[in-house]
């Protein structure tokens, strides 16, 4: 019998531009792209190809000297057709252009039952050298996970209460012995258990409610309900020197996949959704894939942000940019490059607001009306006022408002005790969306976990 | 409207740095901001989309709900003016004398604090914060109707000078500025914010026997002569009207005292309005009170005199509790920060009032100095709190 944790605090965000339960299959890019920025913690990146090189799917192409077990490999066959350098030369896109018929590399095939004596050691070298590796990310500071190191637990969230969330259950309809095969091997990588977070507000799920070998926890909730980071708060929570893994259900069907057919199948269904997209749906698509060909005369407006996961954590990506390696998203929702005459006392029934200052009425119709929300920042960066509002948003036993502040004071025990090891950006998304003093509340958490990693 | 953003867009450029009055960069960012919310967006990573408020908006629900004390306030004055000087009056000849008072300080208190915020935005270079649009309109609300227009300039001045700027700016004071102001006044200028100032009388000659005694002082003498409170309370001004400061009149607020806080009535309107858009903190506004009426039913049960034996709920509705509870205590910055605190801040300052109230007479109103007091201790109260938290946190680490 699992069990079922409740939750208060938090804000679900309905925004206009869900999609709907169909998948577009063969609408498919002609390039794909590797981006370092998406992975966090890659702090000496070697390159392993050059322009020109033609790459498998599962080809390395980069590595990272301080953690250089774990590749970064091609989700798709094709040629290098540019590396793409910013600043200091740093390394931004490494951009593949695909064939017709993707290769794969092959990797050692199992059975299902090959999975029980499977020696854990061959299992890491497996994953990290295929390229599925960097979906396993450690908690604390949220970075790729080290293959040397063994985690007290492994979490997994099987679902996501961000705004405009993929539906998990229908995207991995079909993939449960993938997803099954995957716990086991994740299975032999802990001493610990392998946890895993169920929606307990929806009926059961078919994909993952049958998952074995798990200790299975509903919950029920508002965004971040389905943040891991939430669950693994509400069932163990890390502590000074504890070191967990995460893993999303995309990355333990992709483990599944490696193990059960031998290769690095970066094979993905996204949500193409936001109030600028005329059909909504979701599309197969590969890791990294551009997004041009999905968005071509498929965007209401041409004043449009392009993010690549959700609109509360998301990365802006251009119109012909490229598919986050961990996102299962596509949003699209207006650009707010505007002035608003009086902006900041007319009264709006069109403004979304968690809290219900004078003239904001969105409190009325909790959870009914759709949002169109763009990306204005309604209102200027002011000094830290209002205290109470984060805590509405964060369910979990930390103080958010006086962890910033050790931040920004970089205070290093203060920053320990209040708890900054349990959270990363996603956690803390929400209270960036309610400052009313609209500080960049992720880039500061980020900030404080880039202090302690290097310390 | 338009042509006024193309002035904007054409005057902006030199403000910006390197040009020629990059100095006054955030006076120009203020009123540019009062027109129109800017055009920014959010950065590339993280939070895309933002909530719809924003400090001004918060800020203006604040002073919404001080609106029903202005305007009862601006009545009261002249209410009081005509019942003191014995003459009927029309309601526009009230408020006519009421406007007359209030609205010159209120001008007076905004143009003051304002031009501080405004230099010191351009000395620190830090934009001009949005929380002195409160402070500006509760200096008024706790000032006699009678008080001189240059005192008001000059606490103004003192509280956003010392009491906020000199910490860094708004969300850094540790003292509400309001009531710094008030403090100010009340230890700089003792002769003109006490006594017979409660009422405005101007060139007026006072019906015989009337008294300028607010139900503060009414206890005060109360407790010096050993008659029951409530036996001074009906003597006092009965020659005005025969229930002067009957319960009611003090809870509706028809009594003399400071511009805004003597309706207890028109605070509570505001605490609905705070608590319903849940700008202020209904565990503070509600802990004040219950630690005032626990306290004052402390005092009964010692009851050595008459002060201490007044009817715990009276305490409730004389003097500036239930405005101090819900205008000056709810303050988020100089406030407890944390849930659990909040309860204990709150308490404190009701039980606080009332002590300082009974014990200390030379002190008429308590819940001035009980807020002050508070202010200094909300840090510790919500160190103790996070202490807690973690204590918590790190029991359950083996290492």
């Amino acid at each position: 019998m699992s069990r079922t944790i409740k939750l208060k605090k938090g804000f679900d965000i309905n925004l206009k531009g869900k999609a709907k339960t169909e998948v577009v299959e063969g609408v498919l890019p002609d390039t794909y792209a590797l981006k370092p920025d998406d992975f966090q913690g890659i702090n000496r990146p070697k390159l392993l190809v050059k322009e020109g090189d033609n790459v498998k799917a599962g080809t390395p192409m980069m590595y990272d000297k301080m953690n250089d077990k774990v590749m970064f490999c091609a989700p798709v066959s094709g040629e290098v057709v540019e590396i793409k350098r910013g600043e200091k030369r740093k390394i931004l896109e490494l951009k593949i252009l695909a064939d017709k018929e993707v290769e794969y590399e092959t990797f050692e095939k199992f059975s299902i039952s090959d999975l029980d004596s499977l020696d854990p050691e061959k299992a890491k070298e497996l994953i990290s050298k295929s390229g599925v590796w960097p979906n396993i990310v450690q908690r604390p500071f949220g970075t790729i996970a080290n293959p040397d190191e063994t985690p007290r637990s492994i979490h997994i969230s099987a679902f996501d209460s961000s705004p405009l969330a993929p539906d998990y259950d229908f995207i991995f309809k079909g993939d449960e012995d993938y997803f099954q095969a995957g716990i086991d091997v994740l299975n032999k990588l802990t001493d610990g258990k392998t946890h895993l977070g169920l929606d307990g507000r929806k009926e059961v799920s078919k994909v993952f409610a049958h998952a074995k070998n798990v200790e299975i926890t509903k919950f029920t909730g508002k965004h971040p309900i389905g943040n891991v980071g939430i669950q693994i708060h509400h069932t163990q929570p890390i502590n000074k020197g504890d070191m967990v893994w995460t893993v999303s259900p995309s990355g333990v069907v992709q483990i599944g996949k490696l193990f059960l057919e031998g290769k690095y199948d970066a094979t993905k269904i996204v949500a193409l959704a936001g109030s600028e997209v005329k059909n909504p749906q979701y599309y197969k698509t590969y890791n990294g894939a551009c997004v041009n060909k999905m968005l071509e005369n498929n965007m209401a407006s041409d004043q449009v942000r392009v993010v690549s996961g959700n609109v509360l954590s998301g990365t802006k990506i251009d119109k012909n940019g490229f598919l986050g390696f961990y996102d299962q998203l596509i949003s699209v929702i207006p650009e707010g490059d505007y002035y608003e005459m009086f902006g900041w006392i007319l009264p709006s029934f069109d403004k979304l607001s968690f809290q219900r200052a004078f003239g904001l009425f969105s409190w009325l119709n909790p959870g009914k009306k759709e949002y169109v929300v763009d990306s204005n920042t309604h209102g200027e960066k002011r000094a830290f006022v209002q205290s109470g509002v984060f805590e509405k948003v964060m369910p979990m036993d930390i103080y958010p408002t006086h962890l910033l502040k050790a931040i920004l004071a970089e205070d290093f025990d203060e920053m320990e005790a209040l708890g900054i090891y349990e959270v990363i950006e996603e956690d803390m998304a929400l209270c960036e969306f309610v400052d009313v003093s609209k500080h960049n509340v992720q880039s500061i958490l980020r900030d404080g976990l880039e202090l302690l990693r290097n310390s | 409207m338009r042509t006024q953003k193309t002035f904007f867009d054409k005057i902006k450029p030199q403000f910006q740095q390197g040009g020629k009055y990059e100095k006054f960069y955030y006076a120009l960012e203020a009123f540019e901001t009062f027109l129109y919310a800017p055009n920014s967006t959010t950065g590339t990573r993280g939070a895309q989309i933002r909530d719809g408020v924003d400090l001004k908006r918060m800020m203006m629900t604040v002073i919404l709900a001080m609106v029903p004390c202005l305007l009862f306030g601006i009545y009261n004055v002249g209410y009081q003016h005509f019942l003191a000087i014995g003459q009927e009056a029309t309601l526009m000849e009230i408020i006519g004398v009421g406007l007359y008072r209030v609205l010159p300080i209120v001008v007076v208190s905004y143009a003051s604090g304002l031009g501080v915020e405004f230099i010191f935005s351009i000395i620190r270079r830090h934009p001009v914060n949005e929380g002195f649009l409160v402070s500006g309109m509760l200096i008024p609300l706790i000032v006699p109707p009678t008080i001189p227009l240059w005192q008001v300039a000059l606490a103004t001045i003192f509280a956003v000078l010392i009491g906020k700027e000199v910490f860094g700016g708004t969300g850094m004071n540790i003292f509400n500025v309001a009531l710094t102001a008030r403090a100010f006044l009340y230890f700089a200028y003792p002769s003109e914010i006490s006594g017979e100032v409660w009422t405005y009388i101007g060139d007026n000659e006072v019906v015989n026997g009337y008294s300028g005694a607010t139900p503060l002082a009414a206890a005060v003498t109360a407790m010096n002569n050993g008659t029951p409170f409530t036996d001074v309370l009906a003597n006092t001004n009965s020659v005005l009207a025969a229930d002067y400061y009957s319960f009611a009149n003090m809870f509706f607020g028809f009594i003399p005292g400071s511009i805004g806080e003597t309706s207890t009535l028109m605070a509570l309107i505001g605490a609905f309005i705070l608590i319903a858009t849940g700008v202020g903190s209904w565990k503070i506004i509600f802990s004040v009170f219950a630690g005032a009426f626990i306290m004052g039913l402390g005092f009964n049960a010692i009851g050595v005199n008459e002060y201490m034996n007044m009817p715990a709920h009276y305490h409730l509705v004389i003097g500036g509790l239930a405005f101090g509870a819900v205008f000056m205590a709810t303050d988020p910055v100089t406030a407890s920060q944390t849930e659990r605190g909040k309860w204990i801040y709150g308490f404190l300052i009701g039980v606080f009032t009332v002590i300082i109230r009974v014990v200390n007479p030379a002190y008429p109103e308590g819940i001035m100095l009980a807020i002050l007091f508070m202010n200094v201790f909300a840090p510790l109260i919500d160190f103790y709190v996070i202490k807690a938290n973690k204590k918590r946190r790190l029991q359950r680490a083996t290492v």
